[in-house]
């Protein structure tokens, strides 16, 4: 396939082919000190084990064991399971035959992923320019080594790298027992952990380890086609589901060290800004407490508990430095709105057509959305261990961005990077929470004061709620035009803050691009409409924001695919019907069509109840989902969900769906009832009855089909998220004839 | 000292009498299965069964559970797995897991008092367990098939 079909090369391509940092990526400054030579290395080299091999950097046998490397970071989505059993599935293993090990921080486990986002053409693309600037970005990472678990990223980055990682192993070992064998290789096959001869004989992988460290690995060319597989793309269980059901699990914040005492913190509600002063006599004197030490944002209470180590460090009083960005909601929203001036220009995504001309010729219609901050919250709160010596210092904490750890860590305690040891954990849940470093910093802090000693930092949720920082806050002013039953022209133009910018400069890494998070979900968006333009301007001066379970797509999803709707109905036509025959890419109409099919869409329901359809590609992955709702004495009930994504292939069916439901959970729940608000500089709400986004009552049930159209593997953690809210705005609309144009809906409307 | 009975272990703590259990099960006993989600009874992370009763841990003082029958998800099975989790385990339920063991102990609870639910039953009794990857659906199926499993008894 070479040209998309139905488009113009104009449309796709914006400004020049070469790509590094072109969607502000920045310039990894921490990686960038690495060799560049370095992915090509293999980390678990330095602490093999005598008799020990490792192939690549995600396999690795001793005469005792098989370990699999997770190079993503689980936090839920399921890739601690997932990732193994890609090289299983090559390397012929049974789930139960190897231990699953999280990677430490190494520019071996770069993340292939970011390659599509990266370079600036729309996700379907596949023409050679597209190609040649995903090859360019590909180049980059590689360079750049950044290992990042985020954007969806992990199923693309490591399908064909995980398997291959397999088959190399396997090969090996093969390779291996032919010399001790003597029977050629390729009489040789494998099976369940197991080289078998000819005869029968088994020789399980454990007993070669010796032997296969002594060869080169065997270079493979061919991984098995996707109808050779014994567990992938099949119903498995997860691996981490049973401990996950009798307790076993341990989560980062369940770890316990000897000798280990415990820390909880009170920091500057001010994001960003130190302490003053403060005064502990109340707290000093309190149960269980052993220190009251000063951090640079807060203080520290350390204590033989962690109970008692938050009950003290509530009483200490402090004083904070106040805030640098306006302390009222109001004019934080009226700081979004002075933005769309040329002096805050971002980036003009798209200009098709004659935007001015468009809009006067038709009915003009024109409407302002907005989309407030709003917090991560998973459920296990920020937490951590660390231990500071004179030689550095050893930190075990779940985060998505291990260089990143060692980055922050190092830096706050005046050490250099490499002299952070890092361990992965199991995550309770991130949502882009744990790409963040507030509980990083501060105990490194903590753990520096008290060298010698580990330190288990545990945020209250209170405190939790404090720090998060937040969503981008963004505001669209949308205009178009319909005439004779078609949308003529729209202009989208998005005031927001920057948040995956400014997650990078908090990094280390700042980049002087514009934030392309701001131009996602209103410039891939692939509707016929022969005038359309998308521009982003990026906001300063107000809270930090950062990346948010599918980042800048939840807000500007629910912006575009609620205005379209509007227009849709000022042009008197279906809302489904008219997406699928203005929407340009057949794999896409086929998503539209399919969820269509599902919900059996007959156009209006009548009777008090809507359906409302939304279409948002993010991450590359396109996601339509229809949502129906009924008005009841209690206030508006959703009733169903149907759902239908394309991600080209499906490696973990039950998980596909599990991931489905729950992205269409989050987007739904945070666009009916939560946002942050900010008074004297802190956000106001600061436990989950201030910010309870879905529970069971609320919850209707999903229907989730997924596709294998599309010409690549895409991912979908995040993807979801983006159509809900949009689908649910527009089902209200049907059943009630009331545009909501700002989440959270409650504001608006009662739901049951 | 306050003697506490954990899955029919007895135990001695030093803490203050109004800790709540939560606490002294994660810390003082390195019982780390009742998780800390929110600690005002906003989430049910924390859910363990006192006398056979869900009850939310980071809201029990441990003075006044002393003497009485705490169970965590370790021993709602008497040694196998409880029927939820075993629905739990079939429907895939949980994601990142952090709340889910405060799930089945209050899915359990609610089998006890009503044994085939309705939805509507379910909605009541577990909406104040919150869980933020959002496998409620996955949740309810489950407890439909754990009600089948009991025999509806």
């Amino acid at each position: 396939m070479g040209e998309m079909p139905g488009l113009s090369r104009r449309t796709f391509v914006f400004g020049s082919v070469a790509v590094a940092g072109g969607v502000a990526f920045g310039q990894y400054g921490q990686a960038q000190q690495a060799p560049s030579s370095a992915a090509a290395t293999n980390p678990l080299m330095a602490d093999l084990g005598p008799q020990s091999v490792t192939f690549n950097p995600w396999v690795e046998i001793s005469p005792e064991k098989i370990t699999l490397i997770a190079q993503h970071a689980d936090k839920g989505q399921g890739v601690g399971s997932i990732q193994p059993l890609m090289i299983a599935e090559e390397l012929d293993l049974e789930p139960n035959q190897f231990e699953i090990r999280f990677a430490g921080p190494s520019p071996a486990y770069f993340n292939t992923g970011f390659a599509h986002e990266l370079a600036p053409f729309m996700a379907p693309d596949q023409s050679p320019e597209a190609e040649k600037a995903r090859a360019a970005a590909l180049e980059w990472l590689r360079k750049a080594g950044l290992q990042m678990t985020g954007g969806s990223s992990a199923i693309p980055d490591t399908y064909e790298k995980l398997r291959m990682a397999g088959a190399i192993a396997r090969e090996t070992l093969k390779a291996a027992a032919a010399t001790r064998s003597g029977v050629p290789a390729a009489d040789l096959r494998t099976e369940a952990g197991n080289v078998i001869l000819p005869n029968g004989t088994k020789i399980p992988y454990v007993a070669l380890s010796a032997d296969a460290a002594k060869i080169t690995p065997v270079s493979v060319d061919k991984l098995r086609d996707p109808s050779q597989w014994r567990i992938l793309g099949k119903p498995m269980e997860r691996l981490d589901i049973r401990s996950k059901v009798t307790g076993e699990m341990k989560f980062g914040i369940d770890r316990t060290m000897d000798g280990m005492v415990y820390a909880a913190v009170k920091l500057n509600p001010n994001k960003g800004q130190p302490i003053k002063s403060y005064d502990a006599s109340k707290a000093q004197s309190m149960p269980g407490v052993q220190k009251i030490l000063k951090v640079s944002n807060g203080i520290a209470v350390i204590a033989t508990n962690s109970w008692y180590a938050m009950q003290a460090a509530e009483l200490v009083d402090c004083v904070w430095e106040p805030s640098k960005y306006p302390a009222e909601q109001a004019d934080h929203w009226k700081t979004v709105a002075s933005s769309f001036t040329p002096q805050f220009l971002a980036k003009e995504w798209r200009n098709d057509g004659n935007i001015d001309t468009g809009l006067k010729d038709g009915t003009l219609i024109e409407a302002e959305y907005r989309a407030p901050y709003v917090g991560h919250q998973p459920l296990e709160p920020l937490n951590g261990i660390g231990i500071v010596t004179d030689k550095g210092m050893e930190i075990w904490v779940g985060h998505q961005t291990p260089q990143s750890v060692q980055y922050i860590a190092a830096t706050a305690i005046g050490m250099k990077p490499e002299q952070v040891t890092f361990h992965n954990e199991w995550m309770g849940g991130s949502f882009g929470h744990r790409l963040e470093f507030e509980n990083i910093r501060v105990l490194a802090e903590i753990a520096n004061q008290m060298r010698g000693t580990p330190v288990k930092l545990v945020f209250s949720r209170e405190e939790d709620f404090l720090q998060d920082i937040p969503r981008q806050i963004a505001m669209g002013r949308c205009r178009g035009s319909v005439k004779d039953g078609r949308i003529v022209a729209a202009d989208l133009k998005v005031a927001a803050t920057a948040p995956f910018k400014e997650l990078l400069a908090r990094m280390g890494s700042p980049s002087k691009d514009p934030d392309g998070q701001l131009g996602v979900g209103i410039w891939n968006v692939y509707y016929d409409i022969p005038n359309y333009q998308a521009t982003s301007f990026e906001v300063q001066g107000l809270s930090p924001s950062t990346t948010w379970r599918s980042v800048g797509a939840s807000a500007n999803g629910f912006f575009t695919e609620s205005f379209i709707d509007e227009l849709i109905h000022a042009a008197g036509l279906d809302p489904l019907t008219a997406r699928i025959e203005m929407c340009r890419i057949p794999i896409y109409r086929k998503l539209l069509e399919t969820v269509g099919e599902m919900a059996e869409w007959k156009g209006p329901l009548g009777r008090g109840k809507g359906r409302g359809v939304a279409f948002v590609e993010s991450f590359g992955t396109a996601v339509a989902e229809i949502v129906e709702v009924t008005m009841t004495d209690a206030g508006i009930r959703i009733d169903k969900v149907w759902v239908a994504a394309d991600v080209g292939k499906i490696v973990d069916p039950v998980n596909f769906q599990n991931l489905v439901q729950g992205g269409v959970v989050w987007g739904l729940g945070h666009a009916m009832n939560c946002e942050l608000t900010y008074a004297k500089g802190a956000v106001q709400q600061t436990n989950y009855n201030h910010h309870e986004s879905m529970r069971m009552y609320q919850c209707p049930v999903i229907e989730v089909r997924g596709l294998e159209n599309d010409f690549t593997v895409r991912g979908i953690g995040e993807p979801p998220v983006p159509p809900a809210a949009p689908a649910l705005a527009n089902a209200i609309f049907a059943a009630t004839g009331k545009r909501i144009r700002e989440m959270p809906f409650n504001k608006f409307v009662d739901f049951a | 000292m306050i003697e506490l009975t954990v899955n029919g272990t007895k135990h001695q703590v030093n803490v203050v009498p109004e800790m709540p259990l939560l606490w002294v099960l994660r810390d003082e006993l390195g019982i780390t299965s009742p998780k800390y989600g929110c600690g005002i009874a906003q989430c049910g992370a924390c859910t363990v069964q006192i006398d056979g009763a869900a009850v939310r841990s980071c809201q029990a003082r441990t003075a006044d559970v002393a003497g009485k029958a705490i169970t965590t998800i370790e021993a709602v099975g008497n040694g196998k797995l409880h029927p939820v989790q075993e629905a739990w385990i079939e429907h895939q339920v949980p994601q990142c897991g952090y709340c889910q063991t405060g799930q089945i102990i209050q899915a359990i609870s609610l089998l006890k008092a009503i044994p085939k639910p309705t939805d509507e039953d379910i909605n009541e009794v577990m909406s104040g367990n919150l869980c933020r990857c959002g496998t409620y659906e996955r949740i309810r199926v489950a407890i439909h098939a754990a009600a089948e499993k009991m025999g509806g008894k």
